[in-house]
């Protein structure tokens, strides 16, 4: 890369669309019964369709349309009633039929949109969804495990997937970056994928040109291919930019083609190309009728959408009154968002709950890698911890105590608190001790207490606390010390 | 097999135990040797099964003997072409490409034949993945018309048509996609229905133009090609272009007149070109069908001449989609290569014959960027006025129409070396796989000794109609159907 180009940047913009193709959720293929199982044995799941056998037929998948439907509403997209399987035609062994089944001129969804922020003067970042279209997924390719030979597994052949392609209105790889992540969060919360970028169950594309700054004209665009992380696309799409600005610089042209990052040497290289044209002499698919959704239909699924990220967003601030980091967080994931909800509305106390969430209960799932909806620790039996906790049951210290052993054991917090010793003492004689004991070993201390140094109370507190290994009540010991003072 | 005897007479002896499947069946295969059907006489019969058919029908004999319910087709011997998948016997399609090539799965249409307990005994010849009409395509040789064995037996499902018109069986299925059932039984002397698309499931047979394909039954008579549809027709939910349709009884109208029937002549089917001897025999069939109380009057279906052309865009182009599987990669044949697109050349060019090839290269160049709309996209437009050219005349209240089947009867071997001659056979039959319409052929007479078909084409899903007015044709004509 040319030193030249750092320098060059400022004068150019980058325009990027993304292409993100998403596996669907199903439990069979888009066209035949075959399992979408990740795993198993090469060539195991496939059958005479999915093998492409001489006179198999596609049978489409209704579950993988209600799916995919999901997905497209969420997207704020128009639905058609009417759209068309067609061929996309080219030869590759991994695609068996020597077709690939997708949707060309009449996609499932058009025109949908997702706001990734505000701009500087307050307004929505809108990112247009030019379409979403239902396709199956080809197989795969081996070419380094047998030498001298290629090998071809099928089980991803026929896969039901949607592809959800970007207007090119993204300007920066943070910008392409953010709509990923704000892309599949959305998903997440529609669950229609499992959205898992290593089994490859969430792909991205992204078509780069650049341009100088206030052009409108769009300049050639390449395709960048092969990243396998979000981080990794906004890594591409700098690589990608320099090196055409570096050639637009060195006054060069753009060619059109098709690029593959390479994540460890941090730069794209041209892709052997499938077929020497792209030609691809789509038609209309003739085993398959059009694909007609009723007005009825289309509205049932809308109607059973669950809430959509902004909407949640704007719940949480008004109803639990959180602050936006708070909201980020706690609404990140729906199943979050859900385990957090139930144990602010069993304790109460929103704010409360959201701060053991996030303080927590997240550090705790950090830890151990588990996702939320295999915790053992119920919502509920959290909020009675921090029902404890404020009514003076046990203390905030040794709550977290309790908490630890909670996700450990799945018990109860009011047995851990019992069978540890951790209930808090509130008891009048048993603090008095203490204090007794705490006063008699620093009576010079006591005496400047006496005599006016009140910042010298959290130090009884404190040594009162250790000597009743953290169970004693810190306001009863903080009343029964000013108390005494005073008496 | 008793010559006399209809398949669904011999069903009935079957299932009485009064003639015992098995000795039917040997029958079959010792008239198939008798008149030499296999590779060295007529070369109708690609393969056979015998030990299975015998099986087959020991299976069909002990079923009665246990008292189950008689079945339409029990014990009836019938050939498949080679195109439909069954589970012995190859599914060559009459190329090289899958001359070995077994199929794991059976067709739907075979399954309901052997529900209905028909036993198959052979795999059919014909033109390699039904692109020709007169079976001269096929990779292992073409098929001879018993009736002439120096004459073609039609196409593609030439084979099929053999194996009944020499009575080896009296069903037979075949497939369609441009006249491909029909043109041969003209060429035969013997019956051939091609349904209304979507009337049988296509799961498992081999696709050549998706949009037109229909598998076909031949029979000896009408009511043998009645029983053999009515076996295998109705929704398949492996098939998501079958219709959800009702099927009727297409034996339950055999016997009736045909008071109140409306018969359209279409005049473009009676081009003055036409030789003169098959118009007269079509003439008179119509005056038969007349005298049979049905009333018959002038149509036309302005688009027909452009019936040709059309399909010849439509059916490549689907073909060339269809046949890109047959790639050396996980079955049939492969030529090894040390690249893989000299793997994909050498294995697609020394397993396709030329007129495959030829349709192939026709189809990609159609589908082409820059000349879709030229081609494939007006071939749509021109074949959608060809069905509402049709539409219009049934909505005028005309029940059926007739035609001849062919332009002319089996014509000898090796004499139709232009493509574009071959493909002028089926310029009466490929309107009804345009418009997706049930079409028959039955005999009507002989020109130079030489059978020639009738034609009745009905509205969609009205095969009833169609097999009423046949079963009535077929009985006033007599044996001046074979004359």
């Amino acid at each position: 890369m040319s030193g030249s180009a750092p320098i060059a940047n400022g004068k150019y913009e980058m325009v990027v669309g993304l292409e993100v193709h998403v596996q669907l959720r199903t439990r069979t293929k888009l066209f035949c019964n075959c399992p979408t199982q990740f795993g198993e044995p090469p060539n195991r799941n496939t059958c005479p369709v999915c093998l492409a056998l001489p006179g198999s037929l596609p049978v489409l998948n209704e579950s993988a349309v209600e799916l995919a439907t999901r997905a497209a509403l969420a997207l704020g997209a128009e639905l058609h009633e009417e759209s068309i399987f067609a061929r996309k035609n080219y030869f590759y062994p991994d695609l068996p039929k020597g077709y690939q089944i997708s949707q060309f001129d009449k996609p499932l969804a058009t025109k949908g949109q997702l706001v990734i922020g505000e701009r500087g003067d307050g307004t929505a970042m809108r990112i247009g969804i030019t379409r979403v279209h239902m396709e199956e997924d080809a197989g795969k390719s081996i070419h380094d495990r047998f030498p001298g030979a290629s090998a071809i597994d099928l089980n991803r052949a026929g896969v039901p997937l949607i592809e959800i392609v970007s207007e090119p209105d993204l300007r920066s790889s943070a910008e392409a970056g953010s709509y990923l992540r704000l892309l599949r969060q959305l998903l997440e919360y529609v669950d229609v994928s499992d959205l898992n970028m290593e089994e490859g169950s969430l792909r991205v594309d992204a078509n780069i040109s650049v341009r100088r700054r206030g052009a409108t004209q769009l300049g050639t665009k390449t395709e960048v291919k092969n990243m396998n992380s979000f981080s990794g696309v906004e890594r591409a799409l700098e690589a990608e930019f320099a090196r055409q600005v570096d050639i637009l610089e060195n006054g060069g042209v753009i060619e059109q083609q098709t690029l593959l990052w390479d994540a460890d040497r941090g730069t794209v290289r041209p892709a052997r190309s499938k077929e020497g044209s792209h030609d691809y002499r789509y038609f209309p698919d003739p085993d398959l009728p059009p694909l007609r959704l009723t007005k009825d239909w289309i509205e049932r699924l809308r109607g059973h959408l669950p809430e959509l990220p902004d909407a949640k967003r704007r719940r949480f601030a008004e109803q639990h009154r959180l602050g936006t980091y708070d909201i980020d967080v706690l609404t990140a994931s729906p199943r979050i968002a859900e385990y957090f909800e139930a144990v602010a509305h069993a304790h109460g106390d929103a704010k409360t709950a959201a701060n053991w969430i996030m303080g927590e209960v997240l550090a705790v799932l950090k830890q151990s890698g588990l996702p939320i909806e295999r915790f053992p620790v119920r919502p509920r039996d959290v909020a009675t911890l921090l029902d404890m906790v404020r009514s003076g049951a046990v203390s905030r210290s040794a709550a977290k105590r309790i908490f630890a052993r909670m996700a450990e054991t799945g018990d109860l917090p009011a047995q851990i608190a019992e069978r540890e010793g951790l209930a808090q003492v509130g008891d009048e004689a048993q603090l008095a001790a203490w204090v007794d004991e705490v006063l008699a070993a620093q009576p010079a201390e006591w005496d400047r207490y006496r005599g006016g140094e009140k910042k010298l109370l959290g130090v009884f507190v404190g040594a009162v606390m250790k000597k009743s290994g953290g169970r004693a009540d810190p306001k009863k010991v903080n009343q029964l010390l000013t108390t005494r003072a005073s008496g | 097999m008793e010559a006399t005897l209809s398949a669904a007479e011999l069903a009935k002896r079957h299932a009485l135990g009064s003639v015992a499947p098995a000795e039917t069946v040997k029958q079959a295969f010792a008239r198939a040797s008798e008149i030499r059907a296999g590779p060295q006489g007529l070369n109708a019969l690609l393969s056979t099964d015998r030990e299975a058919a015998l099986g087959a029908a020991d299976e069909v004999s002990r079923l009665h003997r246990e008292g189950n319910r008689p079945r339409p087709l029990a014990g009836v011997p019938v050939v498949v072409k080679a195109n439909i998948a069954t589970l012995t016997m190859p599914t060559s399609c009459g190329s090289r490409i899958l001359e070995h090539y077994v199929s794991p799965f059976e067709s739907t249409v075979v399954t309901r034949l052997r529900a209905a307990g028909a036993i198959v005994i052979g795999k059919t010849n014909m033109d390699e993945f039904a692109m020709g009409s007169s079976t001269e395509n096929s990779a292992f040789g073409p098929a001879k018309n018993p009736l002439d064995p120096t004459r073609v037996p039609g196409g593609s499902s030439g084979g099929s048509a053999a194996c009944v018109a020499a009575g080896i069986v009296r069903i037979a299925l075949g497939s369609e996609t441009g006249g491909s059932v029909r043109q041969p039984a003209s060429f035969c002397g013997v019956v051939g229905v091609k349904p209304t698309y979507g009337r049988v499931s296509r799961y498992g047979l081999v696709a050549f133009a998706s949009s037109l394909d229909q598998v076909g039954v031949f029979g000896r008579t009408v009511d043998d090609a009645a029983l053999g549809l009515g076996a295998i027709a109705g929704r398949d939910r492996y098939d998501s272009t079958s219709a959800d349709v009702p099927v009727d009884d297409y034996r339950a109208l055999a016997d009736r007149d045909l008071e109140g029937v409306k018969i359209g002549r279409p005049r473009e089917y009676f081009p003055e070109s036409l030789d003169a001897r098959i118009r007269d025999r079509c003439d008179a069939s119509l005056e038969l069908l007349r005298g049979l109380g049905a009333t018959v009057r002038d149509v036309s279906l302005p688009h027909t001449e452009l019936a040709i052309p059309t399909y010849y865009i439509i059916a490549p182009a689907e073909a060339s989609s269809n046949l890109a599987r047959f790639d050396g990669v996980r079955y049939g044949l492969r030529v090894n290569a040390p690249a893989l697109r000299d793997m994909y050349e050498r294995t697609r060019s020394e397993g396709f014959g030329p007129e495959v090839t030829r349709r192939i290269l026709l189809g990609t160049y159609v589908l082409s960027a820059g000349y879709y709309d030229a081609y494939y996209r007006k071939a749509q437009e021109v074949r959608a006025l060809i069905a509402d050219d049709f539409r219009r005349v049934f909505d005028s209240g005309v029940n059926v129409l007739f035609t001849p089947t062919a332009p002319t009867p089996a014509f000898p071997l090796g004499t139709r070396s232009d493509p574009y001659d071959m493909y002028l056979s089926d310029i009466f039959t490929a309107t009804a796989n345009l418009a997706g319409i049930p079409a028959l052929s039955l005999p009507v007479g002989r020109v130079d000794g030489m059978p020639v078909g009738g034609q009745v084409m009905a509205s969609h899903f009205d095969e009833a109609t169609l097999f009423r007015v046949a079963y009535a044709l077929e009985r006033a004509l007599g044996e001046d159907a074979h004359r």
